[in-house]
């Protein structure tokens, strides 16, 4: 701290600790103390205070002990003369503001004043993977974000872990000037940064200026508008702790560990725009507590002796003192100071194109009117192809475009097109050219103003106006893949080449060899077994989120993240022999129906550091696979029915087990081996693997209807599979019925097999 | 009348307050230790350690071609004997004042209606080290039975001292390979008094290995059970305000001063003073009420916890009495000089010893008994009273200095993170960064023979120039807070850079006032925590830090040298001749020989530029072991609030432009 810092944060958290007692007071008597109080879609109450106090709150009267305890935590302002220490004062008085703000939160949701409404605020798209012609336009319009729910946090999980998401940051207040805001926010993004909004200079928010300037705000464009008070800082403390409890395996009241788990793992920082008032000083000492620092745009005092944060405290950069002489520059230092004093690795590939890239863009959505054109989807036919040739037949950077552009397509309209990247390298192997194909849909996503679709022959790519306007033409997807196969697969990609195909006769062409491609590839996937290798892989990239969980990937079990099979873990093996997976020898098969080897044992008792040591891996009625918190889906035993569910983590709702998909996860996560319970990847459940040791897919009685439909096909080949064409309907779903009594006569009414297989128990 | 060169008033202190009565002494014609030390020669012979009155057959003189005494005794073994019967009184000294306290500590849980468990926190850490049960059993009875394991650890009968595990592993192994790790306070004190016998253990460094371990049963024994009982009984210390010098002393009020080490007695004297009866009787005798002031550790002791002022530090005591302010001097335990009677009797001066274990010929001796602590307290307060109107003139110079005290390492680890996120990492992160270049522990005593609290302005301040954080005990400490380097403003005025801003980041005065010498063994808490945080190697030994006592006198520094010394650290002491300089042999041995065998060494070293200087290149080497970066103030003493001040002095517009962000 310093003396002045100190004062005006603990003046501040006076201030708020007072005012959250009053609020808490007329709540009391206005709304009673059993009014229901909770933010949306969490398992975790209000979460810094239940990961601070492992207190729950569920109604106001919950928030009486809270504002107790805040109170505890206040001391007053250090004198002017011949002060006493201030800096664990000025810490307690922080955490005081973030546990009154949370309550002040929290009695606001109980009012319906939160979410914050904005009207005509519209959040952009959404993280499922639809097609752009089916959104609604009045989606979620005028409100701004609230509280991130968890089934984003766990959507992000595997991001932010695999480095793909460096961290987050938080811009609090507004910019000097709109195209300050926009520069700020375009810099983190090109870095993949999270960027959170709130708070505001003079009723002034830099969510007003990102919207004024048309900026995209959603989950999908990685910028995440709170509420323009400084008081919803607290969402993204939130966030913060829910990520220590969901991936960290920590356990709420564990205040120490959550907030080291932040400090040493949580790459997130504060960037204080415009002046910083007293409430604002007050939740940066809060802040400061989760081990997150703040760069300020103002002259404010800066604290550069490290400890509580891993590097420098609070940093001052004034804005006019930037020595750069545009906003652009001066946002491209202020980020670059940011990244610094918080210590995130940030990878940043140059690709060279005339439009900002960064994975932040991925989730774009060119709508029709905003599109120049099109390739792929209802009026024209786009494929991708990546094929390994002998080294002598690429040309390193051939970057190759074969037939016209686009420049004779009218607007909105759509052209045939075809990406055949060819690669060589000593390393590369048939095997990984799926694996990097897949690739394609990412890198070119990147690209501010095009949308990549689907896969294979069943790619769609838009290209908006505004990319076209800025120049952006074919060749640049080669120059994309160029860049970015280099820079992610340089370990067993050496040469790479790329030819973009819209002329009729060999688009024709080069779309039969893919096919024939596709078509050798899954048949080799089909022979790809677990008793045709004797290697499976393990998956420990969550490991610095959750220390002792540890996947093993073998051919027909994926990671349950559904980012990992066995093919990608072998070529990120191939390219990081000392990375996150490593090969492991099946070793000895124990029980080949349970699928026990002394391999996998051994691995994975070192692995979890000793806190698992042994794992079946077809089973979930005995010592099943342990969970980070990544997963895709929970699957859960129904005891009563005799089988088992499967929550998606899109879906909401309540389950027959009683507990939505948010609680499930506190079971099924954190390195915990609980039988009955597991996380997986959904595509596990297409696998003959599936729960082979306890009846495979038969156990099936209940499936949230997302996965009915997302997967519709792959499900309805898994059920002919299992011998019953019709098991699809006879499986619940929450839209029939969302407790154990409904779950029955349902199944009873249909005759799930389910009912008459052998107990489970 | 004086036969030698007597030092003039500004030779003999360096302090203003002291300074101005030792002129009042001269005009007084009223003697101190300061003019008995210029009147008396140092024994040579003494001084090098090599009088041998060990029995009856000396006592030998080994000086000159005399190599050997009757018995055949060698130079090595007789310089090393005096040593050791030095560290076996100064560890029984300090222990038996833990074993007092513990007693305390059990009458409190037997239901003692005056004390009470203050710190119920600390007394189940301390339960947990002692291996007494916290469960949910009531307090008092947890008290009870960590009371009777504390004494127990006096007299174990097998094992080790149980608070030995409170040492980072390898300090522990260090201890166990080579045979020191102590069983039991008692024992390794009497073991040591037998060892120099006539006629026992006759090899030097065999006879140091037991002086180590003699030692370390103070330092984590006697005197880590001291601090930890007195904590608990009367509250860990936290930062409290103050003020120093004799210059605290009140004209219109009673003024008594408490003197010695156990603040037993003293931390009921102190809740009696503001007693109402006690207060109107005051009045009744034409003062305003009673005001407490404290000299040497028992001052330390009430100052940390009560905030009670300090009046001054040992060479200072017999100048209160000169102030002619002083109603009543009461003293307990270590460090009262005889010399006192005499002075207290020109004047109205109440002189009362009150430890069962002191009395002073010519005293008045009111004997404490905790049983009846609140009456004895008043009984005291009211013999101090009623000397008020027998006041006589009074010479209160005014001086005196503010300062912030109570730097427990339950309060640092506090300091650096709150209650949240309290750990010593910053401080951790400060030294490895070079912020803070290493640290140092000046503790320990003043010492009439030279000029009184030199040493410590001038080590102290040169330590903060160079960017060293020095925590500081004892009378070294209550120097400090006379200088007023126990401010936090002290922090911008004599601070390096880097130093400077980690105090302005916590709050901090750059000298840290830790507590009584007894509570020498925080030190070694903070010292071990420092290595559990990690970064700064895993001993004790591998830390940047220093322990000195430049103005050494009293047995009981020698004991706490010795077990710094034996816990890893490289310990200096100042300004008197080396007691050890008789035998070059035993020199070596407690240099290289421990440093060999405990990673830590003890020096004498007379001038204070020395021990700077040799301070600075050990903890430089220390950086260099660790792999740290060199030290370089240059790179510091960018943030800070000058920053806001700079602000201030900006034309309004450019004011409100860096504060509040131009908007456009």
């Amino acid at each position: 701290m310093s003396r002045y810092i100190a004062t005006r944060a603990i003046r501040g958290a006076n201030a708020i600790v007072a005012e959250a007692e009053a609020l808490l007071q007329k709540a009391l008597a206005e709304k009673g103390p059993d009014a229901p109080v909770a933010f949306t879609n969490t398992a975790y109450y209000l979460p810094v205070i239940y990961g601070m106090m492992a207190y729950p709150v569920t109604k106001i009267g919950d928030l009486v002990p809270v504002i107790e305890k805040a109170k505890s935590l206040l001391h007053p302002p250090p004198d002017e003369n011949w002060w006493v220490p201030y800096l664990g004062e000025t810490l307690d008085c922080g955490m005081a503001t973030l546990l009154a703000e949370e309550a002040i939160e929290g009695i606001r949701f109980a009012y319906g004043e939160q979410p914050e409404r904005y009207p005509g605020f519209r959040m952009t798209g959404s993280a499922s993977f639809t097609s752009p012609e089916f959104e609604t336009e009045e989606g979620g319009g005028g409100y701004l974000n609230g509280p991130i729910d968890d089934i984003q946090l766990r959507s992000w999980g595997i991001q932010l872990v695999d480095g793909r998401m460096p961290g987050f940051a938080a811009l609090l207040g507004a910019a000097r000037t709109n195209q300050a805001a926009v520069a700020l926010v375009r810099e983190l993004q090109r870095r993949n940064i999270l960027v959170f909004l709130m708070g505001n200079v003079n009723g002034r928010s830099i969510i007003d200026q990102l919207h004024e300037e048309g900026v995209e705000m959603g989950y999908d464009t990685y910028i995440v508008p709170f509420g323009r008070d400084t008081i919803a800082t607290i969402y993204p403390l939130g966030f913060a702790t829910r990520s220590a409890l969901t991936f960290g395996g920590l356990k709420p009241g564990q205040w120490r560990e959550i907030l080291l788990y932040n400090k040493y793992r949580v790459f997130a920082f504060a960037i204080a725009l415009g002046e910083v008032d007293d409430l604002k000083y007050a939740t940066a000492a809060g802040a400061i507590c989760y081990g997150f620092p703040v760069i300020a745009d103002t002259v404010i005092p800066q604290i550069l002796p490290t400890g509580v944060t891993r590097y420098e405290h609070v940093i001052s950069m004034p804005w006019e003192e930037i020595d750069a002489p545009t906003d652009e520059e001066k946002a491209a230092r202020l980020v670059q100071k940011a990244i610094e004093v918080r210590g995130v690795k940030v990878k940043i590939t140059e690709v060279p194109i005339p439009v900002p890239y960064g994975s932040a863009f991925e989730g774009e959505v060119v709508r029709k009117a905003d599109m120049r054109v099109e390739f792929g989807g209802r009026a024209s036919r786009a494929f991708e192809y990546l094929r390994m040739v002998p080294m002598e037949q690429v040309e390193d950077g051939k970057i190759e475009v074969i037939g016209p552009g686009f420049e004779d397509v009218p607007v909105g309209g759509a052209m045939d097109l075809g990406i055949v990247v060819e690669v060589a390298g000593r390393k590369m192997q048939e095997d990984f050219e799926p694996v990097l194909e897949r690739q394609i849909h990412y890198f070119i996503n990147g690209a501010s103003g095009i949308q990549h679709i689907g896969q294979r022959d069943i790619a769609w790519i838009r290209i908006s106006k505004t990319a076209a306007e800025k120049g952006f033409n074919l060749r640049h997807f080669g120059d994309i893949l160029y860049a970015r196969f280099h820079a992610d697969f340089g370990a067993i990609v050496d040469k790479v080449q790329v030819k973009i195909i819209t002329d009729p006769a060999l688009h024709a062409e080069w779309l039969a060899k893919a096919r024939e491609a596709y078509d050798r590839r899954n048949r080799r996937l089909a022979d790809l077994v677990d008793e045709a290798v004797d290697t499976f892989y393990s998956c420990v990239l969550c490991q610095s989120f959750a220390p002792t969980h540890c996947c093993v990937i073998s051919p027909q079990r994926l990671g349950l993240c559904g980012a990992y099979n066995w093919l990608d873990c072998k070529a990120s093996y191939e390219i990081n022999p000392t990375g996150p997976n490593q090969p492991i020898a099946k070793g000895q098969c124990l029980d080949s129906v349970k699928g026990y080897f002394t391999g996998v044992n051994e691995y994975v008792r070192v692995a979890s550091q000793g806190k698992v040591d042994t794992v079946a891996m077809y089973s979930i009625m005995e010592n099943p696979m342990t969970a980070c918190g990544c997963f895709e889906c929970i699957v859960m035993v129904i005891p009563e029915a005799n089988g088992v569910m499967v929550v998606s983590r899109e879906d909401p709702s309540m389950t027959p087990a009683g507990m939505t998909f948010s609680t499930l996860a506190g079971m099924a996560g954190g390195g915990l081996q609980t039988p009955g319970v597991m996380g997986v990847g959904k595509y596990y459940l297409t696998s003959p693997k599936f729960l082979s040791a306890d009846g495979g897919f038969r156990r099936v009685v209940w499936m949230s209807s997302f996965l009915k439909q997302t997967m519709a096909e792959e499900l309805k080949a898994v059920c002919e599979r299992e011998g019953d064409p019709d098991l699809l309907d006879k499986i619940a779903d929450e839209t029939i019925c969302t407790d154990v009594e409904g779950l029955l006569a349902y199944l009873e009414e249909k005759g799930h097999p389910a009912l008459t297989m052998p107990p489970l128990f | 009348m004086a036969k030698k060169k007597v030092r003039t008033p500004e030779e003999a202190s360096r302090d203003a307050a002291a300074i101005a009565l030792l002129e009042r002494a001269l005009q007084i014609n009223a003697e101190t230790c300061f003019y008995r030390a210029d009147e008396i020669t140092p024994c040579p012979i003494g001084a090098d350690g090599l009088c041998c009155r060990f029995c009856a057959m000396g006592p030998c003189r080994l000086v000159g071609d005399v190599d050997m005494g009757v018995c055949g005794a060698t130079r090595d073994v007789v310089v090393v004997r005096n040593f050791a019967r030095a560290v076996a009184a100064g560890a029984a000294s300090h222990s038996d004042h833990g074993r007092s306290v513990a007693y305390t500590l059990l009458a409190a849980a037997e239901g003692n209606p005056v004390y009470k468990i203050r710190d119920p926190y600390k007394l189940f850490e301390v339960a947990r080290y002692l291996g007494v049960k916290v469960g949910d059993r009531p307090v008092e009875e947890i008290a009870r039975d960590v009371a009777i394991a504390a004494l127990g650890e006096f007299g174990r009968i097998e094992g080790e001292l149980l608070y030995l595990k409170r040492a980072p592993v390898k300090r522990q192994k260090i201890w166990r390979d080579l045979g020191i790790a102590p069983r039991a306070v008692d024992r390794e004190v009497v073991e040591l008094l037998h060892r120099t016998h006539m006629g026992n253990d006759q090899d030097a460094d065999h006879l140091l290995d037991q002086c180590m371990r003699c030692a370390l049963a103070d330092g984590w024994g006697g005197s880590m059970l001291a601090t930890d009982l007195t904590d608990i009984l009367f509250g860990t210390p936290a930062p409290v305000r103050a003020e120093a010098n004799l210059g605290v002393l009140r004209e219109d009020m009673v003024n008594v001063i408490i003197h010695g080490h156990e603040p037993t007695l003293s931390e009921i004297i102190v809740a009696a003073a503001q007693d109402p009866e006690i207060v109107a009787y005051a009045q009744s005798k034409g003062a305003k009420g009673v005001n407490l002031a404290g000299i040497c550790c028992t001052a330390n002791e009430i100052l940390v916890r009560e905030g009670v002022p300090l009046a001054g530090n040992f060479l200072q005591q017999e100048l209160a009495i000169l102030t002619g302010a002083v109603e009543a001097m009461v003293v307990d335990i270590q460090c009262i000089m005889e010399g006192l009677v005499p002075l207290a009797n020109r004047f109205h001066t109440a002189l009362i010893t009150t430890s069962p274990k002191v009395k002073v010929a010519g005293a008045l001796h009111l004997e404490f008994d905790e049983h009846r602590a609140l009456e004895i307290a008043k009984q005291i307060l009211h013999t101090a009273i009623d000397r008020f109107p027998q006041r006589g003139e009074v010479f209160v110079p005014n001086y005196r200095s503010p300062l912030v005290a109570g730097f427990s390492h339950e309060y640092i680890n506090y300091a650096l993170g709150g209650s949240y996120r309290g750990s010593f990492r910053p401080l951790n992160d400060a030294i490895v960064a070079g912020r803070i270049r290493g640290v140092v522990a000046d503790i320990g005593c003043n010492n009439a023979r030279l000029c009184h609290d030199e040493n410590h302005y001038y080590v102290v301040s040169e330590f903060l120039k160079n960017d060293v954080l020095v925590v500081q005990t004892g009378c070294g400490a209550i120097a400090s807070a006379k200088k007023g380097y126990m401010t936090p403003e002290a922090a911008m005025e004599y601070a390096g850079p880097g130093l400077r801003e980690v105090c302005e980041a916590i709050g901090i005065p750059p000298v840290l006032h830790m507590g009584a010498c007894v509570d020498n063994s925080r030190i070694l808490t903070v010292l071990s925590q420092m290595v559990t945080e990690t970064g700064l190697g895993d001993d004790i030994s591998d830390i940047p830090a220093v322990g000195m006592a430049v103005e050494w006198m009293s047995e009981k520094a020698l004991a706490i040298a010795t077990y710094c010394v034996a816990s890893g650290a490289y310990v200096i002491m100042g300004g008197v001749r080396n007691p050890l300089a008789g035998s070059p042999e035993v020199m070596r041995l407690t240099t290289e020989g421990w440093e060999q065998k405990v990673g830590g060494r003890l020096e004498f070293v007379e001038d204070p530029k020395e021990i700077v200087g040799r301070s600075l290149a050990h903890i430089d080497r220390k950086r260099a072991a660790l792999g740290l970066e060199e030290y370089n103030p240059a790179k510091w003493g960018k943030s800070g609030d000058w920053r806001m001040r700079q602000v201030l002095e900006l034309p309004f517009e450019a004011r409100i432009e860096a504060v509040y962000g131009g908007r456009k």
